[in-house]
C-alpha cells in the first residue's frame, strides 16, 4: 500500500463544519486513526469524540499527527494547506473543491519545497482498504484488500471502478483520487511510480477523463520503462462534445492532447488496454491475472 | 470565465496597455459624434471567428454604425445574447505580434507564449513553424523577471525605445494575470503602429471562475461568456449541457456523468443532456435537475446515476421524491444509487415504486429495453 497505512494519524482541518464532522465520523468508523481536528477559534471543544485545536501546530504537538485532511471552504482552504505544510505534516489531503488555481499553484509548489505530499485539491482522498482511509470515499464498498492499485482523476468514477473490481474479486492495495483540478499535488504519473515500488500492488488501474495531459504522460513514462507493472486504463468522455477551449494558448500548449482519441492512442501505444465501460475494466484486469 | 473583448481591453488599459480609440455601447442611440470614421463595429461575443460570422463590420458614418449596432444588439448567437457592441477607430498597423500568458498545469508554473508573426493564423504558425514560437516559463515564487522579458524581446526582434514599450506591455499582462486571477491573458494581435506604438487590437482574458469572489469589479452576467443555458444552470446550482438525443441523464461528478453518457451510447442510446449535480448536492438541486428533465419534451426516459461519497443517498432520494410529487411521472425513470447513505435513500424512494439499481449497466440495459419496447 502507498500513502496511508496503519501508522497514519490524521487531523481534520475544518472539523466543526458539517462535512468535516460527518466525514471525521465516517473515517473513525472505517478504522482510521483520527486523532484531532482544527478550527481556528474553536479549540478546546470535542467533536465526534476527538479534541479540537486552534492551530495545526498545536494539534500536531499534542497528538503526534502526521497527516491532515482539509475540508475548509474554498476561500480559506489555501491558508489551511499552508498551515499544514508549515506544521511539517508529511501528507495533506485536500478535499475542498473550487480552490482558485493561482492559490493551488502556490501551495503545490510550496509543498514540494517543504517535502510535503499533497493529494488534491478537489479529490475524494486516499484509502488502503481495511487499513485506513483519509478521504470521503464510501466505507461500504471498500472491504477487500488486494493487488490492484487505482489512480483516478475523477471522484465518483473512483468509487464505481473500486466497486466493480471488488465485485469481480479484485481487492485493492490503495486507491488514490488525485483530483480533477488543472493543478494538483501528486498526479497520475507520480502515483503510478509509487505503485511501481509497492510490493503489494501487481496491477495499476488508471482512471482519467478528457482534458489535460495526464494519460499522455503516463504512456510516456511506461514507454521509458519507468513503470513496468501492467496498467489498465479507462477514460470518461468518449462521447462528450468538444468543450470550450482556452483561446489559442490552450491549443498551442496542448497541441492536440487532451482528446479521447489522443489519450487512447497514447495509452495503447504504450501497451495499455483501454476499456470502453467501467465494467470492461474488470474484464481486462481479469485477463491479466 | 472568458471576459468580453472590451472588458479585457479595459483591464489591460488600466495597467498601461494602449487600445484603439473607441466606445462600448448597449443601445444604438449611444452612438454620437466624437469618433473618427470609418470605424469597426464589433459585436461582443466570447468566441473565435467573429469576422467570418459577419460580427465585425466597417461603418463609414454615424448612421451606418447605428444600423450595424441595431442589427447586432439583441441577437442570440450560439445561445449567447449580444448585449454590447464595441466601436473602434482603425489603426495604421505596421506589424502584428502574438503574446499570451497562461498557467502551465503540467509544470506547475506560468508560461509565456509569443511570436513575431501574430494575427488570426497563429495556430497555423505554431503547427508549421514551431521555431517561430517563444515559450518561456517562470516559477510562481520567482515571478516574472527582466532576464526572461529580455530574452523574449530579442526573440521578437524588437529594438530601441520600442523594446522598453514592449516590456511594459508584458509586465502589464503579468499584473493583470496576478491581480485578476487570470488563467489566460492573450493579446492577438498586439499591433505596432506606423507611428511606433503598441496597441492591443484583440484581447482574450480568462478569469478563474473559482476566484470571482475576490473580483467584485467583474460583472459575471454582463461582461462574461455565459450562454443563456449556462446562466440558468448557474442559478440552479448544477452543470448542464444540452445534447441532441432523447435520454435524460443525471449524475454526480463530471467523470461519472460522462461515463454514464458513454454507457448509454454504448447500448445504442442518445443522451439528451449532460447534467452533473456536483459534489454534496442538496435535495433542492436534485429536485430542480430532475424537474428540468421531466419537463423537457424531447426526453423519453431519465437515468439517474449516483455514486455518493460526499453526495448523500438520502438527500438525492428526497430531491427525486419532491420533483416527482410536483411534476408527476410523465416518463420512465431509472435510478442507480450507491455509496454514502444508500440504504436510507432506498427506504425514502420505496413508496415511489421505482426500481433502484445496484449497477449502472443494469439500469441502462433496462432503460434501453423500455425505450425500444414502446415502439421504436
Amino acid at each position: 500500500m502507498i500513502l496511508v497505512n496503519s501508522n497514519t494519524k490524521v487531523i481534520v482541518q475544518g472539523i466543526t463544519g458539517s462535512e468535516g464532522s460527518r466525514h471525521a465520523q465516517y473515517m473513525l468508523q472505517y478504522g482510521t486513526k483520527v486523532v484531532g481536528g482544527v478550527t481556528p477559534g474553536k479549540g478546546g471543544q470535542s467533536i465526534v469524540g476527538v479534541p479540537v485545536f486552534d492551530s495545526v501546530e498545536e494539534a500536531v504537538a499534542k497528538t503526534g499527527a502526521n497527516t491532515s485532511i482539509v475540508f475548509v471552504p474554498a476561500r480559506f482552504a489555501a491558508d489551511a494547506v499552508f498551515e499544514a505544510i508549515d506544521a511539517g505534516l508529511g501528507l495533506v489531503v485536500v478535499i475542498t473543491e473550487h480552490i482558485p488555481i493561482h492559490d493551488a499553484l502556490k501551495f503545490v509548489n510550496y509543498a514540494k519545497y517543504r517535502g510535503t505530499t499533497i493529494v488534491g485539491p478537489n479529490c475524494p482522498g486516499v484509502i488502503s482498504p481495511t487499513v485506513s482511509k483519509v478521504g470521503i470515499l464510501p466505507n461500504s464498498i471498500y472491504n477487500k484488500k488486494g493487488p490492484i492499485g487505482i489512480i483516478s482523476r475523477s471522484g465518483t468514477l473512483t468509487y464505481e471502478l473500486s466497486f466493480l473490481l471488488s465485485q469481480a474479486g479484485f481487492g485493492q492495495s490503495t486507491v488514490v483520487g488525485v483530483g480533477g483540478d488543472p493543478v494538483t499535488g501528486i498526479d497520475t504519473v507520480e502515483t503510478a511510480m509509487m505503485f511501481e515500488k509497492d510490493d503489494e500492488t501487481k496491477l495499476i488501474v488508471a482512471v482519467g477523463e478528457i482534458g489535460g495531459d495526464a494519460e499522455e504522460r503516463l504512456a510516456k513514462a511506461i514507454l521509458e520503462g519507468k513503470i513496468t507493472k501492467p496498467v489498465v486504463g479507462f477514460i470518461a468522455g468518449r462521447t462528450a462534445p468538444p468543450g470550450k477551449r482556452m483561446g489559442h494558448a490552450g491549443a498551442i500548449v496542448s497541441m492536440g492532447m487532451g482528446t479521447y482519441a489522443g489519450k487512447v492512442e497514447a495509452l495503447r501505444g504504450a501497451g495499455v488496454p483501454v476499456a470502453k465501460t467501467p465494467l470492461e475494466v474488470a474484464k481486462l484486469v481479469k485477463e491479466r491475472f | 470565465m472568458r471576459l468580453l473583448e472590451y472588458k479585457g481591453k479595459d483591464l489591460l488599459y488600466k495597467y498601461g496597455v494602449e487600445k484603439p480609440r473607441g466606445m462600448v455601447i448597449s443601445s444604438p442611440d449611444q452612438i454620437g459624434q466624437g469618433l473618427k470614421y470609418p470605424v469597426f463595429v464589433k459585436a461582443q461575443v466570447p468566441f473565435a471567428g467573429r469576422a467570418k460570422m459577419g460580427l465585425v463590420k466597417r461603418a463609414n458614418n454615424v448612421d451606418e454604425a447605428r444600423a450595424v449596432a441595431r442589427d447586432y444588439l439583441g441577437k442570440v448567437i450560439q445561445d449567447f445574447p449580444i448585449r454590447k457592441v464595441l466601436l473602434e477607430e482603425g489603426s495604421p498597423i505596421k506589424k502584428e505580434y502574438y503574446i499570451s500568458m497562461t498557467v502551465d498545469r503540467t509544470n506547475e508554473r506560468y508560461l509565456i507564449l509569443a511570436s513575431p508573426e501574430g494575427g488570426i493564423d497563429i495556430e497555423e504558425v505554431a503547427k508549421e513553424h514551431p521555431e517561430k514560437i517563444f515559450r518561456g516559463g517562470f516559477h510562481p515564487f520567482a515571478g516574472l523577471r527582466d532576464y526572461l522579458v529580455n530574452e523574449l524581446i530579442k526573440f521578437m526582434g524588437i529594438q530601441g525605445t520600442q523594446a522598453r514599450d514592449f516590456a511594459k506591455v508584458v509586465y502589464a499582462m503579468y499584473q493583470v494575470m496576478m491581480d485578476y486571477d487570470a488563467e489566460l491573458v492573450e493579446i492577438n494581435p498586439l499591433a505596432l503602429t506606423e507611428d511606433g506604438k503598441f496597441i492591443a487590437i484583440d484581447v482574450k482574458i480568462m478569469v478563474d471562475d473559482n476566484a470571482l469572489f475576490r473580483h467584485g469589479d467583474i460583472n459575471v452576467e454582463e461582461e462574461g461568456d455565459l450562454t443563456r443555458e449556462e446562466l440558468e444552470a448557474r442559478a440552479a446550482g448544477f452543470h448542464y449541457v444540452e445534447l441532441p438525443g432523447d435520454i435524460g441523464i443525471i449524475g454526480n461528478g463530471a467523470g461519472l456523468t460522462m461515463a454514464t453518457m458513454d454507457l448509454v451510447k454504448e447500448y445504442g442510446g442518445e443522451p439528451a443532456d449532460f447534467l452533473d449535480i456536483g459534489g454534496g448536492a442538496s435535495r433542492d438541486i436534485v429536485k430542480s435537475a430532475l424537474t428540468l428533465l421531466l419537463k423537457d419534451a424531447r426526453i423519453r426516459a431519465v437515468l439517474i446515476n449516483i455514486f455518493g461519497g460526499i453526495t448523500r443517498g438520502d438527500e438525492v432520494a428526497y430531491g427525486v421524491t419532491e420533483a416527482i410529487r410536483e411534476v408527476g411521472v410523465s416518463k420512465p425513470i431509472f435510478i442507480r444509487l450507491k455509496g454514502t447513505n444508500e440504504e436510507e435513500g432506498r427506504k425514502i424512494l420505496a413508496p415511489l415504486n421505482i426500481k433502484i439499481y445496484d449497477t449502472a449497466e443494469e439500469a441502462v440495459q433496462d432503460l434501453m429495453k423500455s425505450i425500444r419496447g414502446d415502439g421504436k
